[in-house]
């Protein structure tokens, strides 16, 4: 067994949440240059150029680069020879995003359902995270991480299909949750699809596929065409940079599959903004 | 498409000449509201009651930014998505409010009371909250300092970069600019 102390963990995920909060990953700023480049309306390309300069606004100043530094959410896998010394592992990454949250004059954004009350002096500053687990061979823990924003989560959605409804129906229904959309996720997005499994599997998994890198390929070519075809169809609706028109609406399309039930087909569309802050660490 | 400055408070004459497209920067004071601020203003309109600030004129900027660093006014201070303000802002824009910030679409009733009452719906970049954040040079809580993020803040900008949305001739940019770009299959 690997012992890996509580406040490793703590200070681990308090570092990347600083980073995070003010540094776009390089992967999101060059995916925006290139839509800067490429796109065709002069009024999108803009408000690009505005995003761009924000980015760097925020990394020489150590500046939010938004106003909302969203949610903490985690995919943890955690070895099957790892023990935590000190505390749970659970606690260890809810102290390390309330520090992280703090330190970097980030938001606290979590707030109880109909009160509205936020929880910052109760529950602790923009807590609790939302941590999925998993547990894999090793003594290690993997850590991934994005900040997730309010306005490009209200968009998304979940549907369970009947199985004829086949890759037609997923598509039409990508590009109407997008279109329906609009500008309001802050385009250019990421744009997850989960595909499979369970109602919430699909869910979870359409989440995870905004952990990827955008510009990465799909490892299984069929995916990869689908993402393909998915991207041309969302950047054909001409919604825009921030909703006012033109040709980069997506940087990037993400599917994760899984097997089904053989009565079931679900899909879920999760979207992440253009300020796409994501990281990853193992410890 | 133009290019104008403006100066709060907004006049009628203001509003009128500015088109869905166009660029403007702003300067003076804005009022920041979100969702549960609407909530006690509206509520406070229909009790007769006077609010925390004048409306006549005003612009309200639907943001809840992020704590100010040491020695700054704010922190990062982009618009939130505006839909969720949409049963409220036409009752603001009646009773004298010329102008809203924020980002996304809003509904026909806004935008019919857009040109009743000569208001204008601006687009700033949302995420692009340094960058705006850095245009207020001075901010204080108004109302409502139990709502943290939410509070009503008075701000003052300097040259605070929006892009007009829906102006008070009907006009709808996101419409506008969608229908330029779509390509039909």
């Amino acid at each position: 067994m690997r012992e890996i102390e509580f406040d490793v963990v703590v200070k681990a995920v308090r570092d990347i949440i600083v980073h995070c909060g003010t540094d776009l990953p390089k992967d999101t700023y060059e995916a925006l240059e290139e839509a800067m480049n490429n796109e065709a309306s002069p009024v999108s390309k803009e408000v690009i150029r505005q995003i761009l300069e924000n980015a760097n606004i925020a990394k020489n100043e150590k500046r939010p680069l938004c106003q909302d530094t969203g949610l903490a959410v985690f995919f943890v896998n955690v070895g099957d020879e790892v023990k935590i010394k000190g505390g749970l592992l659970r606690d260890a990454i809810n102290k390390g995003t309330e520090q992280g949250y703090t330190d970097a004059y980030l938001r606290a954004s979590t707030c109880e359902p109909f009160s509205r009350a936020n929880l910052k002096d109760t529950l602790g500053y923009n807590l609790p995270a939302i941590i999925h687990f998993d547990i894999v061979a090793g003594d290690k823990i993997d850590i991934e991480y994005a900040a997730k924003g309010g306005g490009s989560e209200n968009v998304s959605r979940a549907r369970v299909f009947p199985p004829a409804a086949g890759k037609e129906g997923i598509m039409n229904y990508v590009k109407e949750v997008i279109s329906d959309a609009g500008g309001n996720p802050c385009p250019p997005i990421t744009v997850g699809v989960g595909i499979g499994g369970t109602f919430e599997k699909a869910c979870i998994s359409s989440k995870h596929a905004l952990f990827r890198d955008i510009g990465s390929v799909h490892p299984n070519p069929e995916m990869a065409e689908m993402e393909a075809e998915m991207m041309t169809l969302i950047n054909n609706l001409g919604i825009g940079a921030m909703g006012m028109g033109g040709t980069k609406t997506a940087l990037a399309v993400h599917i994760e599959s899984n097997p089904c039930h053989i009565a079931s087909l679900p899909v879920s569309v999760n979207v992440q903004c253009h300020s796409s802050r994501h990281t990853h660490i193992t410890i | 498409m133009a290019n104008y400055t403006l100066t709060t408070p907004l006049s009628s004459e203001d509003t009128k000449k500015l088109k869905a497209g166009d660029t403007v920067l702003l300067n003076g004071t804005i009022f920041t509201a979100r969702d549960a601020a609407h909530k006690r203003l509206t509520d406070l309109i229909a009790k007769g009651e006077e609010l925390p600030f004048d409306l006549e004129g005003s612009i309200i900027y639907f943001v809840g930014p992020t704590p100010p660093k040491p020695g700054d006014p704010i922190g990062s201070a982009g618009p939130t998505t505006s839909y969720r303000m949409d049963s409220f802002s036409p009752t603001m824009l009646k009773n004298g409010s010329k102008g809203m910030i924020g980002k996304g679409k809003r509904n026909q009733a806004v935008k019919d009371a857009c040109v009743e009452y000569d208001g204008i719906y601006f687009g700033a970049t949302g995420g692009a909250g340094a960058l705006l954040g850095k245009k207020i040079t001075s901010a204080e809580v108004i109302a409502y300092p139990e709502l943290g993020p939410e509070a009503v803040r008075k701000i003052t900008v300097k040259d605070f970069p929006v892009t007009v949305i829906n102006d008070t001739h009907g006009n709808d940019l996101y419409q506008m600019g969608r229908a330029e770009y779509e390509v039909k299959n």
